[in-house]
């Protein structure tokens, strides 16, 4: 795709004799705005993905303190009923759909291509258009704030009839609908782009099974991504046709059956759960053995679990619904399912600790990370195993005991590994490291301050507090613990802050110290093969795999007694980056015109059929712009290849956002 | 170049049988959009047999389909198929004349299929089964409304490989792309295939 000695024949593009219009030519910017706007490359896409999936974690976060404000003591009127309503909600939908998946797919981004031994991902635009479409969306969404009389207010689920017109009679749940629809297509298009990747971009010898187990999950999460997001696609559709075109899908007096929505958006939402946890998963099983200075224990167990997680996450959505009154039968079946799911976890985390098991344990900031996301993630699957006892789930259900279970699961196994790894790959993505002592602060505040937040809503939950209420009486035994939860929660920010302030300042710092070359932790991948931070070309030239760990390899060998030696010095057999000539993808504009279009659309749904023209006429515009404009820029100095395949790549997006287009009716 | 030019065997994975697979990226995507479009189609399936039956006292769609008609417009597509594989093969060959005109009737009788649909939308209309009448109603526009979408786009997509063939852009190099088109165009109708059988020709129960 990109790795080409010389100019190529552009075998199979369209070759332009000359440029066909004076806009269609490919921009050539190098630093500066117009090179982040117009980037095709998979690490500065990635490192976008980052830094916007942290500015929503603050936005998400700044709501969750409004909700611990509000909840400190009882019977507070510090935000009314029904903005709570509206805060809950777009808390969840913020963390989930614009934090924690986005910064998954940074570090997707960003490091799949490099474990792999690729140049860059299979569809270098389709990449830049799948950021730029996520940011178009998750702006789109919280200008409902602004724009459409508040927030969804409905909850993450968005259960009907309460999402209908009657009960929700501001357009926050329009933009719920059309925002979620907006990111499905950035999350299904990278999906399709990253199985791709992972299938067809491999370095040679880099065969499926020697995959770094990072790679692998993340290939597992595309594919529930792939599949996943039509589903849900289908139920917003279903819920924006209701609500703008009058249908009766939803309306219990017209005949409809509302569970079609519980459904639906659980055969998404119960995938969507492995989506977020498994690059965590991933992250961590590139930690921990590098930590542990031993291999990871029973790599085809870890692989192959993480795949039965991938296909068991099918069969267990209705557990989300066992009060819902959908029969003993359906109710035991998925009980079961639910229960068994927790086999191929505990392989996971059995896993993880016979590595750590007899290893030379290094405890860094990353290693801090990745330790308390097993210990936390096995409190969660833990209390996950209870809901999957119908009986006590029908106690449990909508209490806090619930908001304890999912925060376990998402914050302590998701986002604690998500900042391990943003730990463990800083000195490769930026070239200089994150303070280890601001970091193992900013470690143990996060730790405490989530168990202080989220070990008292277990309580809480059994003693019977409801969610999503807006205050609570006193005299019901709440107050101690509703106290203690948002004094966590204010301990979690303060360790946000660290984190900020650990980025600024390690920025700052990193100018007096020596640069961290390019394997500072001595790890076990590709990527650290190369220097750091990453040139741009990735590889000076595509590494011969040999075996599983080859980076580790290169460095060590095993001697007749099975004793570990070191045959060559990190320096000696890692590239140097200076490779040059090698020729990568064009930037394009197109991407990101393609993604203005689509908000306008929803703007348009929403409030003027005249926008949605508009709207529609810069999407199909970009589209064929994109098709059109030369793989292979005139006046570039040397033959840039983006090596597009013109009408799929029209048939991609065109379908892509098509059936957005589909959406707009 | 010198580090680039001491490994050139590796680097030319540009072409379809150098990625691992042995399928070329842009094709391999195609599959693997179509099979998420499964479980699009297979969401409104469901959510039309969950609903088939739930008129709410007016008109159902089981009652006014016009199987005959829908038959004809039916066998159209299926045969809209088999001039997309003609367009293939011609393109294959180098026929490219042969190709532009079996592109074109391709399209012509996926418009065909639509100028039904859109008669049948209009009769069924009259008969008093409007988007809003019943959920069953609803479902039923809702899903082969879809799909009609579906094949407005594959049109839209074999116009622009015509008008690219008529231009000289698209040659006989460029024979993945027409058969990229015609997956999807293939899989459009399969879709409608499902859907013909089991919502129109399977009678309520």
């Amino acid at each position: 795709m990109t790795i080409t000695e010389e100019p190529l024949a552009l075998g199979s593009g369209v070759t332009f004799a000359q440029r066909p219009l004076g806009v269609l030519t490919r921009p050539q910017a190098q630093g500066g705005w117009k090179d982040w706007v117009s980037t095709v490359d998979h690490k500065k896409i990635g490192i976008m993905y980052g830094v916007a999936a942290m500015f929503f974690f603050v936005v998400g976060g700044l709501e969750a303190l409004l909700i611990r404000t509000q909840l400190a003591f009882p019977d507070q009127g510090f935000i009314s009923a029904d903005l709570y309503n509206q805060i809950f909600t777009m808390h969840g939908v913020t963390m989930v759909f614009l934090f924690i998946m986005p910064l998954a797919a940074a570090f997707a981004n960003y490091l799949i291509p490099l474990q792999i031994g690729a140049r860059d991902v299979a569809f270098p635009r389709l990449n830049a258009l799948s950021f730029w479409v996520w940011l178009s969306g998750a702006i789109f969404l919280n200008t409902s704030w602004i724009v459409g009389g508040g927030g969804a207010n409905c909850g993450w689920f968005c259960y009907s009839p309460n999402s209908g017109i009657v009960f929700s009679p501001t357009h926050g749940v329009d933009f719920y609908a059309v925002g979620l629809l907006i990111t499905g297509i950035a999350s299904l298009v990278s999906a399709v782009n990253l199985i791709v990747t992972c299938l067809n971009m491999r370095a040679p010898g880099m065969d499926l099974m020697r995959m770094p187990v990072l790679t692998w999950m993340l290939l597992v999460t595309q594919f529930l991504l792939a599949f996943a997001l039509p589903v849900i696609t289908v139920a917003l559709l279903l819920l924006l046709f209701d609500r703008t075109f009058d249908s009766q899908f939803f309306d219990p007096d017209a005949g409809a059956d509302p569970l079609l929505w519980q459904h639906l958006f659980w055969i998404f939402g119960h995938p969507e759960v492995y989506i977020i946890i498994l690059p965590s998963f991933g992250i961590i099983s590139e930690i921990i053995p590098t930590f542990s200075r031993k291999p990871i224990f029973g790599y085809t167990a870890m692989v192959f679990s993480g795949i039965a997680i991938g296909f068991m996450g099918w069969g267990v959505w209705a557990h989300h619904m066992f009060v819902s009154g959908i029969g003993p039968i359906s109710v035991a079946a998925f009980s079961m399912a639910t229960m068994f799911i927790a086999v191929p976890t505990g392989v996971k985390i059995l896993n993880w600790l016979t590595t750590m098991w007899g290893g030379k344990l290094h405890f860094t900031t990353a290693m801090l990370f990745a330790t308390g996301t097993v210990a936390m993630f096995t409190i969660g699957g833990l209390s996950g195993v209870t809901h999957s006892l119908a009986p006590a789930d029908t106690q449990q259900t909508d209490t806090y005991y619930i908001v304890a279970h999912f925060h376990y699961v998402i914050f302590g196994g998701g986002v604690l590994g998500l900042f391990g790894g943003a730990y463990f790959w800083w000195p490769k993505v930026f070239g200089h490291f994150l303070n280890e002592k601001r970091g193992k602060i900013n470690f143990w505040l996060m730790l405490i301050g989530f168990n202080l937040t989220f070990g008292p809503m277990h309580v809480l939950g059994l003693q019977g507090m409801s969610r999503r209420i807006d205050t609570y009486s006193a005299g019901y035994g709440f107050e101690f613990w509703n106290l203690m939860a948002t004094i966590g929660s204010y301990l979690i920010a303060i360790s946000v802050v660290v984190f900020f302030y650990n980025v600024w300042k390690s920025k700052k710092e990193a100018v007096d110290l020596p640069p961290p070359g390019p394997d500072p932790w001595d790890a076990r991948s590709l990527e650290w093969s190369i220097p750091s931070p990453t040139p741009e070309h990735n590889f000076d030239e595509l590494p011969q795999v040999e075996s599983f760990d080859h980076w580790w390899f290169q460095k060590y060998d095993i001697d007749d007694e099975g004793k570990v030696v070191r045959i060559a010095n990190t320096d000696d057999v890692a590239q140097d980056g200076s490779a040059t000539d090698v020729h990568l993808p064009s930037p394009s504009y197109w991407p990101l015109v393609l993604a203005i279009g689509l908000p306008l659309i929803g703007y348009g749904i929403i409030f003027n059929l005249w926008l949605c023209v508009l709207g529609g006429l810069l999407t199909g515009g970009a589209i064929y712009a994109w098709v059109l404009e030369p793989v292979d820029d005139p006046d570039a100095g040397h033959g840039h290849d983006d090596h597009h395949d013109e009408a799929a790549e029209l048939a991609a997006v065109a379908s892509g956002a098509g059936s957005d287009n589909e959406g707009e009716g | 170049m010198s580090t680039a030019t001491a490994t050139a065997d590796t680097h030319h994975d540009h072409d379809s049988h150098a990625t691992n697979t042995g399928i070329s990226n842009n094709k391999l995507a195609m599959w693997l959009f179509l099979s998420t479009e499964c479980l699009l189609f297979g969401a409104l399936i469901s959510t039309y047999l969950l609903y088939k039956t739930r008129g709410n006292g007016d008109v159902l769609p089981t009652d006014i389909f016009d199987i005959p008609f829908t038959s004809v417009s039916s066998f159209v597509l299926l045969m809209s198929s088999l001039t997309m594989v003609l367009a293939l093969s011609a393109v294959t060959r180098g026929e490219m004349d042969r190709g532009k005109a079996w592109l074109l009737v391709t399209a012509m009788l996926g418009g065909v299929f639509i100028g039904g649909q859109v008669y049948e939308f209009t009769s069924f209309y009259r008969e008093g089964l409007g988007y809003t009448t019943n959920p069953a109603a609803s479902a039923f526009y809702t899903l082969t409304g879809f799909h009609g979408v579906h094949v407005s786009l594959g049109i839209l997509m074999l116009m622009s490989l015509w008008v690219a063939a008529q231009q000289g852009k698209l040659t006989q190099k460029n024979t993945e792309t027409v058969e990229i088109v015609g997956l999807y165009w293939h899989f459009v109708d399969i879709v409608w295939i499902f859907i013909f059988t089991v919502i129109y020709l399977i009678p309520p129960a």
